[in-house]
């Protein structure tokens, strides 16, 4: 039984605001949960191929969306060498450079890096990397918690539109979008059967087994029948 | 919330009481890394503006500050404006020229966070004002209160002292019951308000033993005792054997029951020396979550966007 | 001079309990006097006069207030006697009684000669000055009273600066009688008050401001009615602000004592709540009360417990009163916004029009012994008009006082004084302004 309800999506949230009136949308699923899995393991031989040492790998997951990627990854790079790399949590909202004059300032999330990440090669999991920013913020977020070796970007879909000069060492999928497309992650939580059960909002993952993955393309129809 | 005033506990919901809290849980983390500075108000000003003098609130607010990237000036001025001959309305268009993201305001008189607050374009953030409120005090207790308890809701608050002239107990009581717990106030009666459970909402007592019995939380306020002693009550000797907290006390209280203080402690006054160091009293708690939860409203409202 | 027919109002006149429908009445002004007062619907024969039509409004004697701050001589960047005597006239007012508190403090006859020559050159109303009770307003020595009142001071009072010391204010009552004046009490027991700035109550808790507990007046008027009795004097007590202390004032009157009272235009419409956002226009001595305390003043001036509306007009410079809540200067701006605001009192049936001209004009006139509040033949000609549902905004920047420290200041207000007459001259019309100096 979900604990997360599916429509909780983990997405990349650039923009929180809600339109008042939703335009007609068409929705297409471009990764199932099988293909999403299959990427994983293939990005997971990728990294053990082109790492020289694995057992210096440390995955750091960018939230929302990065989290249960890069716990996937960790299982299939354990299965892979025997040694399951360190896995951080890494927030990039106060590293954001769009912190607004106005509205509000976005809710922060939870940053957690278990280690020093000194001589390190870190490996960021993101799930949807379109203008770079994010990766940007979550590299200078990174330098403040040491000096890795290497920096390495694992993304699940690269879409496009980069407006920065950041580039995906490992992508799953590279999916064309326009950039008014909403591009949305789904991964549904399901309570580990040796779950604690315990309360709290920063329950930790070890209470959770990761289920049912998506990710779909939201377009806006009538943007789509514009002039271009 | 950018560019929004953080007056008073009585002006805020629930939902931004929460929203604050949430914030200040994931600034906790950055007080833990090595390098504790993230560039957020890289290039934004804060002003700490203190007509009063009280080094823990502006040095918590300065820390705030600074941690995440903001320029924080000290201005401190001390004296009324009458004896400077220099307006509040003055004071507050001279800051406003220098155009700062957020002031932070300290003042013996309750108010004056209000009436520059109409003036400024930037945020006022009051660092209290008067007997009137301490919202960021009562914010960092709610905050420690959290986390100690894992929820506020159902808890039993008890706060003993200087009801009258707090303005710690008053912005505690009005968040404590905003989020769903119940406030018990206690202290001898020239030091509690008029109408006090009428005006303020909480249970009043004058016997420290039935106001603490069942209590989840117990908030000693600091009292002054150059001002009072003689006035409110006749000796500091009567009032600590009367209102003063030791274990012995503390037993009426339940028995996971946490003690708070916003500090500085007058020892063998308002707690005992033992109580005012280890557990269960939790004031260093306080004053560490004192700057995350500063760091929490400066993230949230400074800019100059809301007027 | 020339003769002026008012024609076409109703004429309000409580000296002698007319009020006439519109168009019933016609009043006739020749030399400073009421010469006609027609009230059986012939005409006044228009030869010679200037005609002032009154359609719309009430015709009533001019307004007294017993109790202003006119600011001169010593701070005269406050309110001097000509802004304040200009404001007095935009209000209706035709005579305003001046305190003591000036500097130097009226408590000589020189400084009554003083205030009475400069009103007479530059205040359109006419000005009736109060002398202190005490030299100095220190609560100590009695001034020389019947020199004073010689001087031509009205009556006796330190206001503001309570006399504490009960046995001056024994002595004071007693010789008051001497010089057969009223004597007015700011009623306030000044350790109890403290630095009492609002009413104690729940405002004064949910603020944190230091409370001033009605206890504080209360016991001061209870001491002054005590020596009123003692003494036989008569003893008048300002601004009555709490219902204990109307209690007392009407056991007292039942009990046959010379005591008077008044209560201002703030106390009667506006409570401690209006604090609530530290507006330091809302800062007066005594303070703003409770409802409850509000809703016994409105009874006691309807039931004639209270004798008259009084404005205590207190006007300070908008710098002196930018500065923290405690800090500000007790005192609001009353005289141009007193009829407006204590028009609620008719419109909500306290008073009829009638009453309410009583308590603001021929009430004032018996309780300071003046000639006036009557539209008698053979009275003297202070006549107010008064459009009771005209609405205006008042912004006191526009206004006449030279201060701005009003609660109403930006306010949309209904009844508006339309012209004011003092000895027979047209002085004020709200579309030209002020006529004559």
């Amino acid at each position: 039984m979900p604990i997360t309800p599916p429509s909780a999506s983990l997405q990349e949230d650039r923009n929180p605001a809600v339109p008042a009136v939703m335009p007609r949308q068409e929705e297409r699923v471009v990764l199932d949960n099988e293909s999403i899995r299959r990427a994983l393991i293939r990005i997971a031989h990728e990294i053990v191929e082109s790492a020289d040492g694995t057992e210096r790998l440390y995955l750091v997951a960018i939230p929302n969306g990065g989290v249960p990627l890069a716990r996937l990854l960790a299982d299939n790079l354990e299965s892979l060498t025997g040694l399951r790399p360190p896995l951080g949590i890494l927030d990039t909202t106060l590293y954001r450079d769009d912190l607004s004059t106005r509205g509000s300032r976005p809710l922060l999330r939870r940053t957690e890096m278990p280690s020093s990440v000194d001589d390190r090669v870190v490996v960021l999991v993101e799930d949807v990397v379109s203008t770079g920013r994010t990766i940007r913020a979550g590299m200078d977020a990174l330098m403040d918690f040491g000096r890795p070796s290497h920096v390495r970007v694992v993304a699940l879909v690269d879409r496009g539109h980069r407006e920065l000069p950041i580039k995906i060492d490992y992508v799953g999928k590279n999916i064309p979008t326009q950039p008014t497309d909403k591009v949305v992650f789904h991964a549904v939580q399901l309570p580990a059967p040796d779950a604690t059960g315990s309360v709290g909002r920063d329950q930790s993952d070890e209470d959770f087994t990761i289920g049912e993955l998506e990710l779909v393309v939201r377009s806006d129809s009538e943007t789509l029948e514009g002039p271009e | 919330m950018i560019g929004r005033d953080i007056l008073g506990i009585e002006d805020l919901s629930r939902e931004d009481i929460d929203t604050i809290l949430e914030t200040a849980e994931r600034m906790q983390e950055i007080g833990n890394r090595e390098v504790k500075k993230v560039p957020t108000l890289r290039g934004r000003t804060v002003i700490n503006l203190f007509f009063e003098p009280s080094t823990r609130t502006q040095t918590s607010f300065e820390i705030a500050g600074k941690r995440l990237a903001a320029d924080v000036v000290n201005f401190s001025v001390s004296g009324s404006s009458v004896s400077k001959r220099e307006t509040l309305l003055d004071t507050a268009k001279t800051l406003d020229a220098m155009d700062p993201d957020a002031v932070v305001v300290r003042h013996k008189v309750a108010g004056v966070p209000h009436r520059l607050a109409k003036v400024l374009k930037a945020p006022v953030i009051n660092a209290g004002d008067g007997a009137h409120e301490h919202p960021s005090q009562a914010l960092l207790d709610m905050l420690t209160v959290r986390e100690q308890k894992g929820r506020i809701e159902g808890l039993t608050i008890t706060i003993i002292g200087d009801i009258a002239h707090s303005r710690v107990a008053r912005s505690n009581i009005y968040g404590f019951k905003k989020l769903g717990a119940e406030v018990r106030v206690a202290g001898p009666p020239t030091m509690l308000p008029a109408d006090v459970e009428k005006s303020l909402g909480v249970k009043a007592y004058t016997n420290l033993a039935e106001a603490i019995e069942g209590a989840d939380v117990v908030m000693a306020l600091r009292i002054q005792m150059e001002r009072l002693e003689g006035a409110c009550f006749p000796s500091v000797r009567e009032y600590a054997a009367t209102f003063g907290l030791d274990r012995a006390k503390l037993r009426y209280a339940k028995e996971d029951a946490i003690v708070m203080h916003p500090g500085p402690v007058n020892r063998g006054v308002e707690l005992s020396h033992d109580l005012a160091d280890d557990r269960p009293s939790v004031i260093l708690d306080q004053v560490r979550n004192g700057v995350a939860l500063r760091m929490a409203l400066l993230y949230l409202v400074a800019g100059r966007g809301g007027h | 001079m020339s003769k002026i027919l008012i024609r076409n109002g109703r004429f309000l006149d409580p000296s002698t309990d007319t009020d006439l429908p519109p168009g019933a009445g016609e009043l006739l002004i020749e030399n400073g006097r009421v010469v006609a007062f027609e009230t059986g619907g012939n005409p006044i024969p228009e030869e010679g006069t200037e005609i002032l039509d009154a359609e719309g409004a009430w015709v009533v004697p001019g307004l007294i207030d017993v109790h202003a701050h006119l600011r001169e001589p010593g701070q005269e960047y406050k309110e001097d006697l000509a802004s304040g005597g200009t404001a007095a006239v935009a209000g209706g007012f035709t005579q305003v009684a001046c305190m003591a508190n000036t500097a130097p403090v009226n408590d000589d006859p020189s400084v009554t000669k003083y205030i009475l020559d400069r009103a007479e050159k530059e205040s359109p109303a006419k000005i009736r000055p109060i002398a202190a009770a005490t030299q100095g307003l220190l609560g100590e020595v009695m001034t020389e009273m019947v020199a004073l009142k010689e001087a031509g001071a009205i009556a006796f009072s330190d206001d503001g600066a309570t006399i504490s010391d009960a046995a001056v204010m024994r002595r004071v009552l007693e010789y008051s009688r001497m010089a057969d004046a009223i004597v007015i009490v700011h009623a306030e027991d000044c350790a109890l008050r403290g630095a009492g700035v609002v009413n104690e109550g729940t405002v004064s808790t949910k603020l944190g401001l230091p409370g001033n507990p009605a206890a504080a007046e209360e016991i001061m008027v209870a001491r002054d009615i005590r020596l009123a009795a003692l003494t036989g004097a008569k003893l008048h007590i300002a601004h009555v602000s709490t219902a204990g202390a109307v209690h007392m004032i009407r056991k007292a009157r039942e009990a046959g004592l010379l005591v008077t009272a008044e209560v201002t235009p703030h106390h009667l419409t506006l409570t401690d709540e209006d604090t609530m956002g530290f507006d330091t226009s809302t800062r007066v001595a005594p303070p703003l009360r409770r409802q409850t305390d509000v809703d016994a003043l409105r009874r006691a001036l309807a039931d004639g417990t209270i004798d008259v509306i009084a404005t205590d007009h207190a006007p300070h410079a908008s710098y002196e009163k930018e500065v923290e809540f405690t800090e500000a200067p007790p005192g609001m701006l009353g005289l141009e916004t007193a009829v407006a605001v204590c028009l609620d009192l008719v419109r909500d049936g306290t008073l009829t029009p009638i009453e309410f001209i009583r308590r603001l004009s021929t009430n004032a006139a018996g309780l300071l012994s003046l000639e006036g509040g009557s539209l008698k033949v053979g009275s003297v000609a202070d006549v107010a008009l008064i459009e009771p549902n005209q609405e205006w905004n008042y912004d006191p920047a526009r206004g006449f006082s030279k201060s701005r420290n009003s609660p109403w200041a930006g306010q949309s207000l209904t009844g508006r004084v339309t012209a004011t007459i003092v000895d027979g001259r047209l002085i004020y019309d709200h579309e030209r302004g002020v006529l004559i100096r």
